[in-house]
C-alpha cells in the first residue's frame, strides 16, 4: 500500500488521526494532516482504508 | 426563493418534518423513512413562504455536503433562510456561513486549537470538571433525597465550563450567554425577538472582546487579537463573530448529546452493563449515540450556486437544499437494523452527526472527548441512575433546533 494526500485539501478535522494514529498526524500550526508512514505495513490498511472513506475533504488517497 | 404561483400553492409541499412520533421521543420524525424510499430528493416549504429541497438518503447527502458548488454563504440570493436559527446571516456571520477561500483562511486559524493532541491534552482537565460536578450532584441528591436535574447540573455545564475555559470567556456569564443561546437556537421564538437575542449576544461579545484587546490573554479570543487581529488579517468584527461561533456551537451540541445519551443508557442496561464490564467500548458507543441521537434537526443548509445533479434531480442554481442529518444516519442501506442502538456497530463512525465535506464539526474531538468522560464517569458513578419521572414528563426539545431535553430530572 502507497499513500498520498492531497494536504490543500484538508478541513483539519482530524479524524484520520483518531482512526489511524500510526500512519496520520496534525501539523501543529494549523492542524493540517501529516503523513507519518507513506507505506504502512499490513497490519495498518484496514485502518487506513477506513480513515481514507471517512475523511471529510477526501485528502487520502490509496494506490494499491 | 421564488414565490409559489396560484396554480401550484394548492400542492404547496409539507414544511420540515421535526416532530417524533408520538411516543417515540428517540426516533426521528417518521416521513424521513418514507421520503428516503419514495423521494429522497424532495420539496418542503419554509415559514417565510419559499421553499426547499430537502435530501434524506446518505449517499445524498454526503454527496451535498461534499461539493462546493453547494454553498453555506447565507448572502448569496436563494439561500433558505425561512426558519432558520442561530447566528448572523450577514457580515457579521462566522466562517461556518462562508465558502472558500474566504471559509479556508479563518477556519484554519482555529484549527489547531481543536486538533487531536490538543484536546487529548484536556482530557484530565475535562474529568477533573466531571467529577466535581458529580460530587456536587452527590450531594445535592443526599440532601434533597429528591430528584437532580441533569442538563442544570451536569450535562450543560461540562461543555460550557470548557469552551468558555479555552475562548477566554468568564464563566460567571454563563447564565447571561446560555439564555441568549437558547432564544438563538428556538425554532418558535418569533423572529424579532430571536434577532434581540443575536443583538445582545453580540453586544456582550463586542464588550469582552474589547477589553481582552486591552488584555489578551493566554487563550483563543487572545491568540486570535495577537497574531490575526494585530496583524491586519482580521477585524475586531472577525474576532466577535469567532467568539459567537464557538461559544454556540460549543456548548448547546455537546450538552444535548450529553442528557439524550445518559437518558437512552439508562433505558438501555444491557448497553449500559456491557460498557461498565468493557469501558474500552465506549469510543464506538459514542459514535453509535451520535448517529442514532443526530441531534441537529433544522439543517445544515445550502444553496446552489449553479445547477447541479444530484441523482438524477435537477438543483438549479439558487435553489436551496435542506440536509435531513437524522434521515441519513438511519439510512438502512449503510446502517443495517438502524433504528437500533447497537454500541458495537463496527461502522457507527460513518455517520454524518458533525457533517461532512470542508464544514465538517471543527469541534469533533472536542465533542467526543467531552462524551466520552461524561458518559463514561456516569456509568462508573452512578450505576443505579435513573429517570426520576415517567417519559411522557420529560420535556424534549422538539422546539429547538437542536434537539435534546429541556431538563432530564434523575435520581439514583
Ligand atoms: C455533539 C456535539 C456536536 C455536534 C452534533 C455538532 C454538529 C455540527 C455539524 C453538523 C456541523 C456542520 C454544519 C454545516 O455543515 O453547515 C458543525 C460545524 C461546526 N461545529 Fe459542531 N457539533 C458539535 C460540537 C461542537 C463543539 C464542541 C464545537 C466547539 C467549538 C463545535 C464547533 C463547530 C464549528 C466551529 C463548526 C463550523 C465548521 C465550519 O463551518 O467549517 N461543534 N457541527
Amino acid at each position: 500500500m502507497k499513500i498520498t494526500l492531497d494536504a490543500d485539501k484538508c478541513c483539519a478535522a482530524g479524524q484520520c488521526v483518531l482512526i489511524a494514529p500510526e500512519v496520520f498526524d496534525q501539523r501543529d500550526e494549523d492542524g493540517i494532516v501529516v503523513l507519518l508512514d507513506d507505506a504502512p505495513p499490513a497490519e495498518q490498511h484496514e485502518a487506513v482504508r477506513e480513515a481514507a472513506a471517512i475523511c471529510p475533504a477526501a485528502v487520502i488517497e490509496i494506490h494499491a | 426563493m421564488s414565490e409559489m404561483s396560484e396554480t401550484t400553492l394548492s400542492a404547496a409541499p409539507a414544511p420540515l418534518p421535526v416532530q417524533p412520533p408520538p411516543g417515540c421521543p428517540f426516533e426521528p420524525p417518521a416521513e424521513f423513512a418514507a421520503l428516503r424510499t419514495a423521494e429522497p430528493i424532495s420539496r418542503i416549504s419554509l415559514p417565510d413562504g419559499g421553499w426547499a429541497w430537502l435530501a434524506t438518503r446518505y449517499a445524498d447527502i454526503r454527496a451535498i455536503f461534499g461539493d462546493t458548488r453547494f454553498s453555506s454563504d447565507t448572502t448569496i440570493p436563494g439561500y433558505p433562510l425561512g426558519g432558520m436559527t442561530g447566528g448572523h446571516t450577514t457580515d457579521h456571520r462566522g466562517f461556518i456561513r462562508r465558502d472558500p477561500p474566504e471559509h479556508t483562511r479563518l477556519r484554519r486559524m482555529v484549527t489547531r486549537e481543536f486538533m487531536v493532541k490538543r484536546v487529548e491534552a484536556l482530557r484530565p482537565e475535562i474529568q477533573r470538571l466531571t467529577d466535581e460536578l458529580c460530587d456536587a450532584m452527590e450531594q445535592a441528591h443526599g440532601r434533597e433525597d429528591g430528584a437532580i436535574d441533569l442538563v442544570e447540573a451536569l450535562a450543560l455545564p461540562v461543555p460550557s465550563l470548557v469552551i468558555s475555559l479555552l475562548l477566554g470567556v468568564p464563566y460567571d456569564d454563563h447564565d447571561i450567554f446560555q439564555r441568549l443561546t437558547g432564544k438563538l437556537l428556538s425554532r418558535t421564538i418569533p423572529d424579532d425577538e430571536r434577532e434581540t437575542a443575536r443583538g445582545e449576544l453580540r453586544g456582550y461579545l463586542h464588550q469582552l472582546v474589547s477589553s481582552k484587546e486591552a488584555e489578551p490573554g493566554d487563550d483563543i479570543l487572545g491568540r486570535l487579537i495577537v497574531e490575526q487581529q494585530r496583524t491586519g488579517e482580521i477585524t475586531h468584527d472577525d474576532v466577535v463573530a469567532f467568539a459567537a461561533l464557538l461559544l454556540i456551537a460549543g456548548h448547546e451540541t455537546t450538552a444535548n448529546m450529553i442528557g439524550l445519551s445518559a437518558l437512552t443508557l439508562m433505558r438501555d442496561p444491557e448497553s449500559a452493563d456491557r460498557l461498565r464490564r468493557d469501558p474500552g467500548l465506549i469510543r464506538g458507543a459514542v459514535e453509535e449515540l451520535l448517529r442514532f441521537h443526530s441531534i441537529i434537526r433544522n439543517g445544515p443548509r445550502r444553496v446552489a450556486t449553479t445547477d447541479v445533479e444530484i441523482d438524477g434531480h435537477l438543483i438549479r442554481a439558487g435553489e436551496g437544499v435542506v440536509v435531513a442529518v437524522p434521515s441519513a444516519n438511519r439510512d438502512e442501506t449503510v446502517f443495517p437494523d438502524a433504528d437500533r442502538l447497537d454500541v458495537r456497530r463496527p461502522n457507527a463512525q460513518h455517520h454524518v452527526a458533525f457533517g461532512y465535506g470542508i464544514h465538517q464539526c471543527l469541534g469533533q474531538a472536542l465533542a467526543r472527548v467531552e462524551l466520552q468522560v461524561v458518559i463514561g464517569t456516569l456509568l462508573r458513578r452512578f450505576p443505579t441512575m435513573r429517570p426520576a419521572v415517567p417519559d411522557e414528563e420529560i420535556p424534549f426539545r422538539t422546539d429547538m433546533a437542536i434537539y435534546g431535553c429541556h431538563a432530564l430530572p434523575v435520581t439514583w
